[in-house]
């Protein structure tokens, strides 16, 4: 079931040639985000955010608490009113429309079931709602629980169920009107990591099948990473990237977005050669010049970062061939966790760099350890200079 | 171990002695076959039989339950109300001051709230001609003003421990704010509103004090009637009439205990 998904989900199948509609040129936003404001009082949650998000797709909103993703996602369901701004759904204005009255449903973080109905009441409440007949309702209820696979449960109340099966119907009911958007607030942080994985790519499976427009809030960068067509990585308020999840992870346009999003080394230093399709960096913290293999924008002299990811960086006893983006420390400490080492290694600016190697050897021996004087290099193309 | 279990069920029993020899005692004398309250003449139910056929006692006894259910009954709607918009008002100092009216009736000694609400039954006749002498309409006014009391502070502490985010979800699924009361919160808070109804059926049914202000002529409630019966002395009919309002009054407690029960219950089941 994971395989399958995995291949459907997660790689983008080779009859596709389109280039996805984010990246298309004037295609129409399926929901538009303009301007928005959100104020409680003299905190400002939200601040003047602008994005539009397309059909189909599934938008990750990552941010740690208090970054203000909750609130946007409460004013898109109507919760909140924006203080100023607008949110235009399908080309419709949801200024003044009532949360009941709005094309779009919310899978709760507490996933909010009543208590007081039965599993096949709850997912067939929001159809009552619309005044549909019993014999619809039922039959649209049952087709949801057996997509979610709980037909057989219909009768139960949700505290006769286990934590993966109320959330499974917490997902039912929010999709069984067939909303044109639907927001999920933290929709996996409640289950443990083995539920987490496989309702990660059942989410994905159940979004293809149904065609329905998915807004995620998340804290955690893994659920965005695997779930999310782009992810916006938000910050006190602000969005301050919005990019596919491979392109947040190789190419941040940020320190917060590169230290949020996995873990990175940053190396502060100064450009000295400032070339169109490359850059050379003084950084006293690595003790090197390092090369950059990406033309950037800034002022010359500038104060500027390196970002090279842990997994990005080799390990070595002896001096490799390279002689750019070379740095030589001690090994400190080193976890191995079966598949991967991870290693800190104190440079002699006094700097700690994380390098993770994978352990492609089963011999002990050749294992790096403590206080061992080690090279660490890296391709000239695996680092980013970060200036914001 | 052994020597505290003892200290504790000692305690226990002296307490439940003391607050219960005289209910057995007015119990057992209930079944008493002598005339005479004090002497015991063997098992009886001869007083339960004279009981029944005093029309008196039978008239009050209707009129009390009529007041105390049509009492329980309005106070349960209009304390409902209060507690539902004292736990959503949100923080502020209208909130603080209204939940400190609300529970003024609870700790208000009887005696003044019968006697203020004697004073404005009386103002209100001379200034609009209503409510026309005192009566039954008088009593139920005044066992709802404080029963509501009651409810409201029932329900509110209900709905405060009550998850918002349920109300929220049956919007978001199309009901509106007048049906999802009806659909979801009333549901939720029904086991609060049993228990605050139950308790308020109770409390109208004791009441004496307010109801002696309140009444007129002719409007005697049953414990109205025994205080003036037992004045005059106590006669055995009494400790039936007695024991049959204990019964009915532990009832009504049993209930709304058992109601409060399944209210945590169901609480707990929410997490």
């Amino acid at each position: 079931m994971i395989e399958t998904a995995g291949d459907a989900g997660l790689i983008a199948s080779p009859d596709i040639t389109e280039l996805p509609l984010w990246k298309q040129e004037g295609a129409t936003p399926f929901l538009r985000i303009e301007n928005i404001t959100k104020k409680f009082g003299d905190f400002t949650a939200v601040d003047n955010i602008s994005l539009d998000i397309y059909k189909n797709e599934l938008f990750c909103l990552l941010g740690g608490s208090g970054s203000g993703k909750s609130t946007l996602l409460r004013m898109l369901a109507g919760f909140e009113s924006p203080t100023s701004g607008r949110i235009i759904i399908d080309g419709v204005d949801m200024s003044g429309v009532q949360p009941w009255k709005r094309p779009v449903n919310m899978m709760f973080q507490s996933y909010a079931l009543f208590p007081h109905l039965s599993v096949e009441d709850n997912v067939g409440f929001g159809l009552k709602r619309e005044g549909l007949g019993r014999a619809e309702v039922k039959q649209r209820v049952a087709e949801m629980l057996d997509m979610v696979q709980l037909g057989h449960l219909g009768k139960r109340k949700p505290s006769q169920l286990s934590g993966g099966q109320r959330q499974r119907v917490a997902l039912a009911r929010s999709l069984v009107k067939r909303p044109k958007l639907l927001l999920l607030d933290e929709p996996l942080g409640a289950l443990d990591k083995k539920l987490r994985e496989e309702t990660q790519f059942e989410l994905i499976n159940i979004q293809e099948e149904l065609g329905v427009t998915f807004v995620v809030v998340t804290h955690d960068q893994e659920e965005a990473m695997t779930l999310a067509t782009r992810i916006g990585v938000m910050n006190n308020g602000i969005i301050v990237q919005t990019a596919e999840p491979h392109d947040v992870y190789e190419y941040p346009n940020s320190r917060f977005v590169a230290e949020f999003v996995g873990s990175v080394n940053l190396f502060e230093g100064r450009i000295i050669e400032d070339q169109p399709d490359s850059v050379r960096i003084n950084s006293q913290e690595a003790g090197a010049v390092l090369y950059v293999s990406h033309g950037i924008s800034c002022a010359p002299n500038q104060k500027v970062h390196v970002a090279v990811r842990p997994e990005k960086m080799r390990i070595s006893r002896e001096q490799p061939d390279q002689q750019e983006n070379c740095v030589c420390g001690v090994v400190e400490e080193y976890a191995y966790m079966g598949g991967l080492t991870v290693y800190r290694v104190r440079l002699a600016s006094g700097k700690e760099v994380r390098v993770t190697q994978p352990n492609t050897s089963r011999e002990a021996s050749e294992r790096l350890t403590w206080k061992e004087q080690v090279y660490l290099y890296w391709d000239l193309d695996s680092s980013v200079v970060l200036t914001a | 171990m052994k020597r505290r279990s003892l200290f504790l069920n000692t305690t226990a029993t002296m307490g439940f002695i003391f607050l219960y020899a005289p209910m057995i005692a007015l119990v057992v004398y209930s079944f008493n076959k002598s005339k005479l309250v004090t002497v015991w003449g063997g098992w009886s139910l001869k007083w339960y039989g004279e009981l029944f056929r005093n029309d008196q006692i039978i008239d009050a006894a209707l009129l009390s339950f009529k007041i105390a259910f049509i009492s329980a009954s309005v106070a349960v709607v209009l304390g409902t109300m209060a507690g539902f918009v004292l736990s959503r008002f949100g923080r502020s100092r209208g909130k603080m001051i209204l939940s400190g009216w609300i529970s003024a009736p609870l700790v208000m000694p009887e005696v003044i709230t019968g006697l203020s609400l004697l004073l404005l039954f009386v103002a209100m006749e001379s200034a609009f001609g209503w409510p026309a002498g005192r009566g039954t309409s008088t009593i139920i006014i005044a066992h709802v003003t404080f029963c509501m009391a009651y409810v409201a502070v029932i329900v509110q502490s209900r709905l405060s421990q009550m998850d918002e985010t349920l109300e929220e979800a049956a919007m978001d699924l199309g009901a509106k704010p007048s049906s999802l009361f009806f659909l979801v919160t009333l549901p939720l808070i029904m086991p609060a509103v049993i228990s605050g109804w139950l308790l308020s059926f109770t409390l109208s049914l004791d009441d004496l004090v307010i109801a002696s202000f309140v009444s007129g002529p002719g409007n005697s409630t049953l414990p109205m009637v025994i205080f003036s019966k037992v004045r005059l002395g106590v006669s055995p009919e009494v400790n039936a009439l007695a024991t049959l309002m204990i019964a009915v009054v532990a009832i009504g407690v049993v209930a709304a205990m058992w109601q409060m029960r399944r209210q945590t219950k169901l609480l707990a089941d929410q997490e």
